[in-house]
């Protein structure tokens, strides 16, 4: 009806009927306004006891989801509105994954850092305390020295294996091994620790068998799979005329695979053993079955129990004495020890990874 | 001697090479030999469970199979509502950092999620008991109040939140990152020209991933489930420290009394137990170890049936 606008030639078919930019952004500022603005008068009504940001931003998320399918329905039609619709539950479920993470290392840092900043946090062990004090010294040694037995065990045999499949392996025997690896990884980490239990106690006939070699034996049982698997991949990533150059000046196969494969592959596969680690050395349920606990220093893998840094937080709940608090902050502080150590090996990998990685082009 | 064609030359076998060779043979068929190992030394410590008298069980049951079977309930039924509340986040995720977050985000926001997976079990128990039980408590009472006439969320409420209902959730997040890295891995592969010649034909994005990236990854996502479910069947000490634990079979999802689950029960037992004790416990371990096995192996039977959809490839 309105002359002017029907001669313009200013609008633009391309952006008619479509929102306009930026419009999503600010329907989420809006409609979190709007829910920040419901739960302020919930609060100072007084119907509930404090601010509820949690609420404010789930009702605020859960809002802005109704509201862009039903402009963008209005605006641009039905197929469009489920497209917005869509993308605002994708990224909604990608935060959602990331709320409990931050929950956790928060409340980590938070309840174990009083524990954790205790002088003799890491010069001491629990033996005879009662109540708060102590340390966590025992079980640091003994996690560094049950994860390395399992270590020096895993990586050889991994290694080899994954030589085995990538260079030697043909046929029904290395399609075997392949299959299974892949299944024992899903293998649950308490039947890893039942079985060194069941191995050892009737190698000894000991019904009672508790020591520290059984707890690198179950996790070794965890770890070859890992190790196996990302070994594999690195060295498969080797191209092969450096394998072929190699055999073309005589070099006997062995040797091409210890000095142009290996050393070509080297970074990769530091990188896979340091995540194996940083995977077996938070294993709680096997070490309680197999390794047992302590409060006293114990160096010998060979006999006694030994106490980890996993069953030591899982202790620490699970029997608290008199003086409870100083129990929880002892647990709370060794899982931070524990948070801190894995996220370190996890780190190097990564960083092993980036610095000497071959670099592909693609 | 001119036809030495036909003749196929050998390379020489130096005893270096029959060594190294040898060596890692036997490294290989050494992991076939512990999986073999797992089950019959299993099997052999268990035997005495499955002829235990009535008077070593714990309770009022009087084999085995009837002691086992509220066990294989719990861990079965955590392990499913896991997996539901698990698979659509995860599919969200994976298809967030595949195709909508920013090209030069998507590699940082892959390692946030597999940190999630480098947090170690027990502090993941503590923050259920800690942090998580008491949030969603409230919730809870809400829900009975409201809800309570459905018999899975009929009452009485639990008064700690420590029920089933929280440690499926717990197990949801702990499960969430090998889902995710799958599923991820999975979307990636997708041929671009699929992709592209969707978005030519005047698709929009949601619809593209509709007509060609799931229908292309669904085996990938079956099996990353089971992977999943895998996982939440063998997780013990999330369970072990949330769960209040009780030995029968219970539907209901927010009351104090849950079926616990076989390792979470291994692990609060096994401390304490002697004699036959030891041996029942091993055989319910032997139970959840054939469990898992079977989910594993159809699991990757699936993956290897169209190996160009393995994330390993």
């Amino acid at each position: 009806m309105n002359p002017v606008a029907e001669a313009s030639p200013l609008t633009n078919s391309l952006t008619a009927g479509k929102l306009p930019r930026r419009s999503s952004l600010w329907i989420l500022l809006g409609s979190w306004a709007v829910s920040a603005a419901f739960f302020t008068m919930l609060f100072l009504s007084g119907a509930v006891d404090g601010f509820n940001i949690i609420g404010t931003v789930v009702c605020g998320t859960v809002l802005y989801c109704v509201a862009i399918y039903l402009l963008s329905r209005l605006v641009e039609g039905s197929r469009k509105a489920t497209d917005r619709l869509m993308t605002a539950l994708v990224t909604a479920a990608f935060v959602i994954a990331l709320l409990p993470l931050i929950s956790i290392i928060y409340t980590t840092v938070v309840n174990g850092l009083p524990a954790f900043l205790t002088p003799s946090f890491f010069t001491e062990s629990q033996r005879n305390v009662v109540g708060a004090g102590g340390g966590v010294l025992h079980a640091v040694v003994g996690t560094l020295m049950v994860t390395g037995l399992a270590t020096l065990i895993s990586v050889p045999v991994g290694l080899l294996a994954s030589i085995y499949l990538v260079e030697y392996g043909r046929g029904r025997l290395a399609r075997a091994i392949t299959f299974f690896v892949d299944v024992m990884t899903g293998i649950p980490s308490i039947v890893a620790g039942l079985f060194a239990f069941a191995l050892f106690a009737l190698l000894f006939n000991d019904p009672g068998v508790r020591f520290g070699l059984g707890g690198s034996i179950a996790l070794s049982v965890l770890m070859i799979p890992v190790v196996v698997r990302s070994s594999e991949e690195m060295l498969k990533l080797v191209p092969n005329e450096l394998r072929e150059a190699a055999f073309a000046l005589g070099v006997p196969k062995w040797l091409t695979i210890l000095k142009v494969v290996l050393p070509t592959s080297i970074a990769g596969i530091v990188t896979g053993v340091m995540l194996s680690i940083a995977r077996v050395i938070g294993e709680t349920a096997p070490l309680l079955i197999i390794a047992g606990f302590t409060s006293s220093m114990n160096y010998d893998l060979f006999s006694e129990r030994m106490m980890t840094l996993p069953v030591f937080v899982y202790t620490q709940y699970a029997n608290q004495g008199a003086d409870a608090q100083a129990y929880v902050d002892r647990a709370w502080a060794g899982a931070l020890t524990l948070i801190l150590i894995v996220m370190l090996l996890n780190g190097l990998a990564r960083l092993i990874a980036h610095l000497f990685s071959p670099k592909l082009g693609r | 001697m001119a036809i030495t064609a036909a003749t196929t030359v050998k390379a020489r076998q130096r005893p270096g090479d029959r060594i190294f060779s040898s060596a890692t043979v036997i490294a290989g068929s050494l992991i076939l030999a512990v999986l073999a190992a797992v089950a019959i030394f299993l099997l052999i410590e268990s035997l005495p469970a499955f002829v235990a008298a009535p008077g070593d069980f714990s309770g009022d049951v009087t084999n085995f199979w009837s002691y086992v079977g509220p066990l294989v309930f719990g861990t079965i039924y955590s392990a499913i509502l896991a997996l539901i509340m698990a698979v659509p986040v995860a599919i969200g995720i994976a298809l967030f950092i595949s195709h909508f977050a920013p090209r030069k985000l998507s590699q940082l926001l892959g390692y946030l999620v597999d940190l999630l997976a480098a947090v170690p079990s027990v502090v993941f128990g503590l923050w259920g008991i800690g942090v998580l039980a008491p949030m969603v408590q409230p919730f809870y009472t809400n829900v009975v109040d409201w809800f309570g006439w459905f018999t899975p969320l009929a009452g009485p409420v639990s008064g700690t939140g420590r029920t089933i209902f929280t440690v499926a959730i717990v197990l949801a997040v702990m499960i969430l990152p090998i889902i995710t890295a799958i599923c991820r891995e999975i979307f990636l592969q997708t041929p671009l020209l699929h992709q592209e010649a969707a978005l030519a034909l005047g698709a929009t994005r949601w619809e593209m991933i509709r007509m060609a990236v799931l229908p292309f990854g669904l085996p990938g996502i079956i099996s990353a489930s089971m992977l999943g479910l895998g996982r939440a069947l063998g997780e013990t000490m999330a369970v072990a420290m949330v769960l209040s634990p009780s030995p029968q079979v219970i539907f209901q999802l927010l009351t104090s009394q849950n079926s616990t689950t076989i390792a979470a029960n291994i692990a609060l037992n096994f401390p304490e137990s002697h004699g036959v004790g030891v041996n029942i416990l091993l055989a319910t371990g032997l139970v959840l170890f054939v469990v898992t096995l079977l989910v594993n192996m159809l699991a990757r039977v699936i993956i290897n049936s169209r190996k160009a959809f393995s994330g390993a490839n």
